[in-house]
């Protein structure tokens, strides 16, 4: 089951790239697929027993690679079977965005749902090889994506992208050796303490803290944490819409899974002894990503520092770890996952329609816009619900989200946790501030005879898919949260108590 | 001589015999087109032998021969394999090259032959002249080759080869006989023996000072052949000037080669004893040296031969953490650094090959030998810019590819023997890498082509691609059984 999810976007490229050639065709089978694979990730998510908890839909061969002990082994917990589910959510939300593609077709949607098999592979992948080789397959189809079909710098932003990655790659091959030594295995179940005893961190050939910073470093620069966020602003920037969308909505939160699920879950002393660094850490993206926001005259690039800003969040959950006394809540872990998952769809969705506005006016400078409400009324509603939702207003996931994290973390750093609540109300400055001068006011004199239409049919699959995620969650957060919790729970379960 | 030791010979006096054979049938035949078959006749008479003599040697153990200066196991197999494979992805694509000389195409295919049966010599020699011998044997007719082509260029290339490559064999004799004249022998069983069983003394002048002297002569020696920092200086030129088929076989065949000798003389005369730590040291620092300086060098270049010379000196840095990566420190898993060592070889002699086939099919029809001529291949050739992108992916050490195990293999081993600190380096490295590699695909894909008229790779040159181009995907996909292979292999060099 899981390689089916995993594998179908890949073999669908095989298919476009060895068999089809018109444009119509390949944008509705790459759809076809985009479909399959979203209803076999809700498959995933909803055949997970939350009763039984623990690994489920394992798919285990062992003897791949024998002499190095890999295996071929898949299988999702709580957590990584709704980052699955996300990962089908805006997979298909991203095909149904690059509707407006007419270059290279054929090898757009190839790479896409390429990217796609990446994705869904680290986040179901239990052996540390197998996870490192889809983590690193990821990077061939984010280059050729908006180093081809990007716009202004793209392929400055693409090798920024590819640099910085590679560069954490490095070293999480490195500390992946080490703990591969050390332990004779490469089971992550077992490593995490899913299963069996986890990692002693008295048995590492090196320094247990300098293994975690390895690995730390390779995922804060995915998630992307301060200083090491800079490539995210112009991969964004650049990269076509649907790409934005997969790198916002999905790729990020790579860094998030692995800080939980290798970092904390591996290094669990070591993640306490450095909760107070995730902290601040955090404390700093929230704050900064939001100050330098209001900078911005780029749509996507506000979007994209506005990211930065909300994973500051998930950092800031996961320094929750360091607990009160000897109790440690599992309710900042959860808040941090959540925010995943809420983040993915709520920024995928803003994306998305800043992609819409961009096909019709080709621009994204915010003092040429305003007052496209009027023409563009569909548009303008959706993108408003997104940006309440991003700006965390009760009965959207974004409100469930930031709760429950602030809540898990305040007990933990009180004054840090409050700081990093003025965030909140930044966000909604800078939000607000941005629909006021896009969609709002008087329309400026240069649109009055342009032919400004609203979305298409197709062109509201996407939007009208990830509202209803936004929403629903929002509304019934135990839909997410139940089967979250489980995971998260048993996490802390089994290395924080 | 018994029939036994004929036996021994089979896979290198086939390719002898047909060398011999193609000069003959050169000055019989007026059509040429029969050679690269009688080639290929040839090789596939040698592999037998190879197949047939692993069968043996996995039933009644190593076989010694022709007064113990010979030995066939699985380690001379599996390079017996690996030359044999590489002679005849490079015949293949040698047509267009060959199809271009007026004369001496007979010459051409023999020599390429003698150089591949020097090889597979080297791999099986355990004593130190016949070693050597088996040496000049595989460096003369590349030299002669270097110089076969049409412009100055490689008649320079040939002069240089020839010229650097007597030097280095003049530095690694005087290196074997220092070793001698401390052992008193040129067997590598019996100098092991005797290394192990004397202390070794620093207070005297000559004794072990001239023994470790002996060491890193010899080690100097290889270091030509292997195309390490600091001995690398021949490359760039004569990779450039060289035929280009001929520089695809001296950047795998030749360089594996030189490991295979430096493997054996290493783990079976220096294996044992204290002298490992130090030698260890010395090629973890040549290591660092040639990765690094390499992959620096390859960035600023701007044709392509020579940016391929200096990322195979990058990658004679890889694969030289695996030689550095010593059993001392490791016993449980003594045979980890050589098993790295040959499959790194195996997965890079693929992707390299690759890489350079897709610079011939180029060049044969454009001409051109520098980045800018790859403008826009994406578009004239899709699945030649392909088939480049996947070695390229390879050589970087990206997955789905071969290149990617390889190096998380010999990495691993740098992290299991201690040497956590050159895994590092040589990561980085990788990460450097990355810049030049990717300007050959940006140059394919980005920019626009300066023709629009589609571009064939001639059959026999496509056929050597496919084959290679596949060959990196699929041991990229499925590694277990090259791995499987070359852990055998480097078990029993390892025992020896």
């Amino acid at each position: 089951m899981l390689t089916a999810t995993v594998f179908l976007p890949l073999a669908g490229a095989l298919v476009i790239a060895l068999f089809l050639s018109r444009p119509k065709a390949i944008r509705w089978f790459a759809a076809g697929v985009a479909i399959v694979d979203f209803i076999l990730s809700i498959v995933v998510f909803a055949g997970y027993e939350r009763q039984a908890g623990g690994l489920q839909w394992v798919e285990r061969v062992t003897g791949w690679v024998p002499s190095l002990k890999v295996e071929y082994f898949l299988g999702v917990d709580g957590l990584s079977a709704t980052l699955v589910l996300l990962t089908g959510m805006l997979g298909l939300a991203a095909v149904f965005s690059s509707w407006s593609i007419q270059e290279r077709v054929k090898e757009y949607f190839a790479w896409l749902l390429v990217l796609q098999t990446a994705v869904m592979g680290v986040f179901t992948a239990l052996d540390f090889v197998l996870f490192f080789l889809f983590w690193e397959l990821e990077l061939v189809p984010m280059y050729f994506l908006i180093a081809i079909w990007g716009t202004g710098r793209k392929e400055y932003s693409a090798i920024k992208f590819l640099v910085f990655t590679i560069t954490g790659s490095a070293f999480m091959l490195v500390a992946l050796l080490v703990v591969f030594f050390s332990t004779g295995t490469f089971n992550m179940a077992d490593l995490a303490g899913l299963t069996g005893q986890g990692l002693d961190a008295s048995q590492l050939l090196l320094p247990a803290r300098l293994v975690w910073a390895f690995f730390f470093i390779a995922f804060a620069v995915k998630l992307p944490l301060w200083p090491l966020h800079t490539w995210l602003p112009d991969a964004h920037t650049d990269a076509p819409t649907a790409v934005s969308v997969m790198l916002a909505g999905v790729l990020l939160k790579m860094g998030g899974y692995g800080l939980i699920r290798i970092n904390a879950s591996m290094f669990p002393q070591v993640t306490q002894d450095a909760s107070l660094l995730l902290a601040v850490l955090g404390i700093v993206n929230i704050l900064y990503g939001a100050m330098v926001v209001f900078r911005q005259q780029d749509m996507k690039r506000l979007i994209a520092y506005s990211s930065i800003s909300h994973m500051g969040l998930v950092a800031l959950g996961l320094s929750s770890l360091r607990g009160v006394g000897e109790q440690v809540s599992p309710v900042g872990l959860t808040g941090a996952a959540l925010q995943m998952f809420t983040h993915g769809t709520i920024t995928g969705l803003l994306f998305v329609m800043v992609g819409l506005v961009y096909e019709r006016t080709h621009t994204r400078y915010i003092p040429d816009l305003g007052g496209l409400a009027s023409k563009m009324p569909f548009i303008a509603t959706v993108f408003v619900a997104g940006a309440l939702a991003s700006l965390g207003l009760p009965s959207t996931s974004g409100f469930v989200a930031e709760l429950t994290t602030l809540i898990g973390t305040f007990p933990v750093w009180g004054v840090l946790t409050a700081l990093g609540a003025i965030g909140i109300v930044l966000t909604a400055g800078y939000l607000l501030w941005l629909l006021q001068r896009s969609l709002f006011g008087p329309l400026p004199e240069r649109w009055h005879h342009h032919p400004l239409t609203d979305a298409t049919a197709v062109e509201k699959v996407a939007p009208a898919l990830l509202t209803v995620a936004i929403f629903a969650v929002g509304l019934f957060p135990a839909v997410l949260t139940d089967t979250l919790r489980v995971g998260v729970e048993a996490i802390v379960q089994a290395r924080f108590t | 001589m018994t029939l036994h030791d004929l036996f021994l010979l089979w896979p290198a006096t086939a390719l002898v015999g047909t060398g011999l054979l193609l000069i003959g049938l050169d000055l019989l035949l007026r059509e040429k087109r029969a050679l690269p078959a009688v080639v290929l006749a040839g090789l596939a008479i040698s592999l037998a032998g190879a197949i047939t003599l692993w069968g043996v040697v996995e039933r009644e153990g190593p076989q010694v021969g022709i007064f113990g200066t010979l030995r066939m196991d699985a380690f001379s197999l599996f390079f017996a394999y690996l030359f044999i494979t590489a002679t005849a992805l490079v015949v293949l694509a040698s047509e267009p090259v060959v199809r271009r000389l007026q004369r001496w195409q007979g010459e051409y295919y023999a020599l390429v032959l003698f150089a591949s049966s020097g090889m597979m010599l080297l791999a099986s020699a355990t004593e130190l002249i016949t070693l050597y011998i088996a040496l000049e044997l595989t460096a003369l007719p590349l030299a002669a080759l270097s110089a076969f082509g049409t412009d100055r260029r490689s008649r320079e290339a040939g002069v240089k080869f020839l010229i650097l490559s007597a030097f280095s064999s003049a530095v690694l004799l005087y290196g074997m006989v220092l070793v001698y004249a401390f052992t008193g022998t040129t067997h590598l069983d019996a100098i092991g023996r005797t290394v192990f069983q004397t202390p070794l003394d620093w207070s005297i002048p000559l004794g072990s000072w001239a023994l470790l002297g002996g060491v890193v002569l010899i080690a100097a020696g290889f270091g030509f052949k292997i195309s390490s920092v600091p001995f690398q200086m021949w490359v760039s030129d004569v990779y450039e000037g060289a035929p280009t088929p001929i520089t695809a076989y001296l950047s795998v065949a030749s360089k594996a080669a030189g490991f295979a000798a430096l493997l054996r003389v290493f783990s079976t005369a220096f294996g044992l004893g204290a002298l490992q730590e130090q030698w260890s040291l010395l090629f973890a620092g040549l290591s660092a040296a040639s990765m690094t300086v390499g992959n620096l060098v390859a960035m600023a270049q701007n044709n392509i031969k020579r940016l391929l010379a200096y990322s195979t000196i990058a990658h004679a840095g890889y694969i030289l953490v695996g030689v550095a990566a010593v059993s001392a420190r490791a016993p449980d898993q003594a045979t980890i650094g050589p098993a790295g060592v040959l499959f790194y070889l195996a997965g890079y002699t693929l992707t390299n090959l690759a890489a350079f086939f897709g610079v011939i099919a180029i060049t044969a029809q454009i001409g051109g030998e520098n980045i800018e001529d790859f403008a826009g291949l994406g578009r004239r050739s899709p699945l030649l810019a392909l088939a480049i992108t996947l070695s390229l992916v390879s050589l970087l050490g990206i997955p789905p590819t071969i290149g990617f195990w390889a190096k998380l293999y010999i990495f691993g081993s740098a992290v299991r023997t201690g040497l956590a600190w050159l895994a590092v380096v040589g990561v980085i490295n990788s990460v450097l890498s990355a810049y030049y590699y990717l300007r050959i695909v940006r140059a394919m894909f980005f920019l626009p082509p300066k023709e629009d008229a589609p571009l064939r790779a001639s059959p026999s040159v496509g056929t050597a691609l496919a084959f290679s181009a596949g060959g990196v995907v699929f041991f990229g996909v499925l590694p277990f059984f090259l791995l499987r292979l070359a852990e055998i292999a480097a078990r029993i060099a390892g025992s020896a």
